[in-house]
């Protein structure tokens, strides 16, 4: 159950983040998008452009009823796919066609605990694992709560991204590192999902910590996006995780045309491009201007 | 387990229940309180000045009051049995919540934290949070379901007088389980400065163990005050079960007392198969929500069922963590109790004793009048033929919901008869 047991080769995720920063000297772009928003069919689509226009990493958000740790984008988009009838077992369809489309692209779950625990960590972790899934990321369960998905997830080889916090003590930070498989997930600021002006700049210092509580790839998530901030933040993390700028251009207000639909997906694209310039240029040049002074395109919702 | 009394287990777990099921980003915080609630529960100025409060400010001890006409409908023919009343409801604010509310506050000062937040359903608890901020010069914000802040509007202008801000939260169901979510967001960007004031024996540990610790003082009080005026313990013990912190208040003094029948009611709302209801116990299964393992209203995918009661205060999908274990363990036992017998048992107190109750508390005088009914059909009395003695913890004053009892029984001139008989035809015509 310990990191000693179980070699980091194992992971599909870091390997992958291994191989970008050794052969390509860049951190990974992560991209989230919820399941079935605003449908199942759609959200494929929407996941595919994202793969197509730079996202090495996909996390796949399953929408849940109590989403403490999301902010009004994600929680906007998870109330319309469970009004549009979303089940849990979606996950595991989108995830099918996600790994036939992309082999290559580790896709990570993101979920909330209840539906696991609902599901059986056990079962969950057998289809996750059947359906091509590479892990689970889980905003609400502390490895302190989770040994029935610790055992779950090194049953089948799957990731468990936990979570750190600028808040968390050193001890935290070790007992977290030697809990999660993947990369750990630092979150840049204190607060929830969302789309920020300036990302903290306790990030760094998050990053660096973790590092010095054992961790080998530790990516950077929560209120990042710009690919101006992505480089920022890319400079020293070893993945950039985006969610709300994401799903931002796919809300609306009522069901979409197939025209209007494809331009939101166009309109996905030109964020997907931005936010992967970020990665790519992150240690290639000097940073310019602090992403902090950069200005958030559009306005908050 | 051995050793350990029921009324001292300490969290996080209380059997399979409790946890911490929360961000890390609260982690810290959490520990922090739960050192500073262990160091303050040790320390003499800690609780002689919470206790000064009590005694001083909130009124304490709470009268214990024999209602002889309203025992009457429970036992069938006088004397049967005895209904004793533990008067939450003429503490300061109104209800049992101030015990909890100063408690947290004193420790908030303690630990040097400005800021306050809090959720509310009716909005008791939220009038008590906002009545300590000002107390104790603290700024205060509370949430609230947007549906909520219509129904309680009165409420809303009580916790503005106070000095509090009310946030009304429009996602979700806009009710009490959306608050809670909102309140978490809040804390997570502001823990910090921020503390949390929960207001029920849910949420994550320290909060099932601490928000207990702060209300044992009900039944503390409620035994010495019976064993005082009838001689003995009662034979049973009844309150109300939404979150469950007025419930394990009085409870807990009892847990060690195996002769003690207790008994919680929970919202039947328009009855189980109706799915409208917020009875855990009846219709729900284990889950986690808001940092708690427990019994919780969900569908097959694990999703939060929303809940449904007359009550606003018991109007929630999950249960603190202690009753999950206490019904597992069959020290406690639960039942669902349907608006219509809860108002039933609201205008009888009010007609028999002039005591207007909180819907909420009407849940166990409902309770008490089945437990009598049933107790008379047996033959079943207290030991040596004696009247059967019940205890009911009156948790809250009804001031606040003379709008829905004054609807609910078309009290008010000019309309019509109200929703009680559309009701319970209703509901018979169901079946």
């Amino acid at each position: 159950m310990s990191a000693v047991t179980e070699p980091a080769t194992e992971s599909r995720t870091s390997d992958l983040i291994d191989r970008l920063r050794e052969q390509e000297s860049r951190p990974a772009l992560v991209g989230y998008l919820p399941v079935g928003f605003p449908t199942v069919d759609r959200s494929i689509e929407a996941i595919k452009t994202l793969i197509d226009h730079g996202v090495d990493i996909v996390e796949l958000g399953i929408p849940y009823t109590d989403p403490v740790l999301d902010g009004p984008v994600v929680q906007q988009a998870a109330q319309a796919a469970l009004d549009a009838g979303v089940r849990v077992r979606d996950v595991f369809r989108v995830l099918r066609e996600v790994s036939d489309y992309a082999p290559h692209v580790p896709v990570l779950v993101m979920t909330y605990w209840n539906p696991v625990l609902k599901y059986g960590a056990d079962a969950f972790a057998r289809d996750l694992a059947a359906a091509g899934g590479a892990g689970l990321i889980t905003p609400d369960l502390i490895p302190d709560e989770g040994p029935d998905w610790i055992a779950a997830s090194t049953a089948y080889g799957l990731d468990r991204v936990f979570l750190v916090a600028p808040s968390s003590t050193p001890e935290r930070l070790r007992r977290t590192v030697d809990a999660t498989r993947g990369f750990v997930y630092a979150a840049s600021l204190m607060g929830v999902t969302g789309v920020r002006a300036e990302v903290g700049s306790r990030a760094e210092q998050l990053v660096a910590d973790t590092r010095a509580a054992g961790a080998v790839n530790v990516c950077v998530g929560l209120g990042v996006s710009t690919g101006a901030q992505v480089k920022e933040i890319g400079r020293f993390a070893d993945g950039v995780i985006v969610g709300s700028a994401l799903v931002r251009p796919l809300l609306s207000d009522g069901a979409l045309g197939d025209a209007e639909w494809a331009d939101r997906l166009t309109k996905l694209a030109e964020v997907t491009e931005d936010l992967a310039a970020g990665v790519r240029s992150a240690r290639t040049t000097a940073p310019d201007a602090p992403a902090g002074a950069t200005a958030v395109p559009g306005e908050a919702p | 387990m051995t050793d350990v009394k029921l009324s001292d287990v300490s969290g996080p777990y209380f059997g399979q229940y409790g946890g911490r099921f929360v961000p890390e980003a609260l982690i810290a915080a959490l520990e922090e309180l739960e050192a500073e609630f262990r160091k303050a529960a040790d320390d003499p100025e800690f609780v002689a000045e919470l206790q000064r409060l009590h005694r001083e400010y909130t009124g304490r001890p709470s009268p214990l009051t024999e209602v002889q006409r309203f025992a009457e409908h429970a036992g069938g023919t006088a004397g049967a049995v005895r209904v004793f009343l533990k008067r939450e409801d003429l503490n300061h604010t109104g209800s049992h919540k101030i015990n909890n509310v100063l408690g947290q506050a004193l420790l908030v000062k303690r630990m040097g934290k400005k800021r306050l937040i809090a959720e509310t359903g009716a909005g008791q608890h939220g009038v008590a949070t906002a009545t300590a901020a000002a107390l104790m010069d603290l700024e205060c914000v509370i949430y609230m379901g947007e549906e909520d802040t219509r129904r309680q509007a009165l409420n809303v202008a009580r916790m503005r007088l106070l000095g509090a801000e009310v946030v009304p939260v429009k996602i979700g169901s806009r009710t009490l389980k959306d608050a809670i979510n909102e309140a978490l967001r809040d804390w997570v960007a502001n823990v910090e400065s921020t503390h949390y004031l929960l207001g029920t024996v849910t949420g994550p540990h320290p909060f099932p163990e601490m928000v207990r610790q702060f209300h044992r003082i009900i039944g503390e009080e409620a035994r010495e005050q019976i064993l005082d005026r009838a001689g003995r313990l009662p034979d049973v013990v009844a309150a109300c079960v939404g979150g469950g912190s007025n419930a394990l208040g009085i409870f807990n003094a009892f847990l060690d007392d195996k002769g003690v029948d207790l008994c919680g009611f929970e919202a039947g709302g328009e009855g189980i198969d109706s799915g409208k209801h917020a009875a855990r116990f009846s219709g729900g299964a284990l889950g986690v929500l808001h940092g708690a393992r427990s019994y919780l209203l969900q569908d097959d995918d694990g999703q939060t069922l929303p809940s449904h009661s007359v009550s606003a205060g018991l109007d929630y999908p999950s249960v603190g963590p202690a009753h999950a274990w206490l019904h597992d363990l069959g020290r406690a036992t639960y039942e669902p109790v349907t608006d219509v017998e809860a108002m039933e048992a609201f205008h009888l107190l009010c007609r028999t004793e002039g005591i207007i109750p909180a819907i909420e508390s009407a849940h166990a005088l409902a309770g008490a009048l089945r437990i009598g009914k049933t107790a008379a059909a047996e033959g079943r009395t207290g030991p040596d033929g004696e009247p059967l003695l019940i205890l009911v913890n009156l948790s809250g004053r009804g001031d606040k919901d003379v709008a829905t009892a004054a609807r609910w029984f078309g009290l008010l001139d000019g309309a019509a008869g109200g929703v009680a008989a559309e009701e319970l035809e209703r509901q018979e015509g169901r079946g």
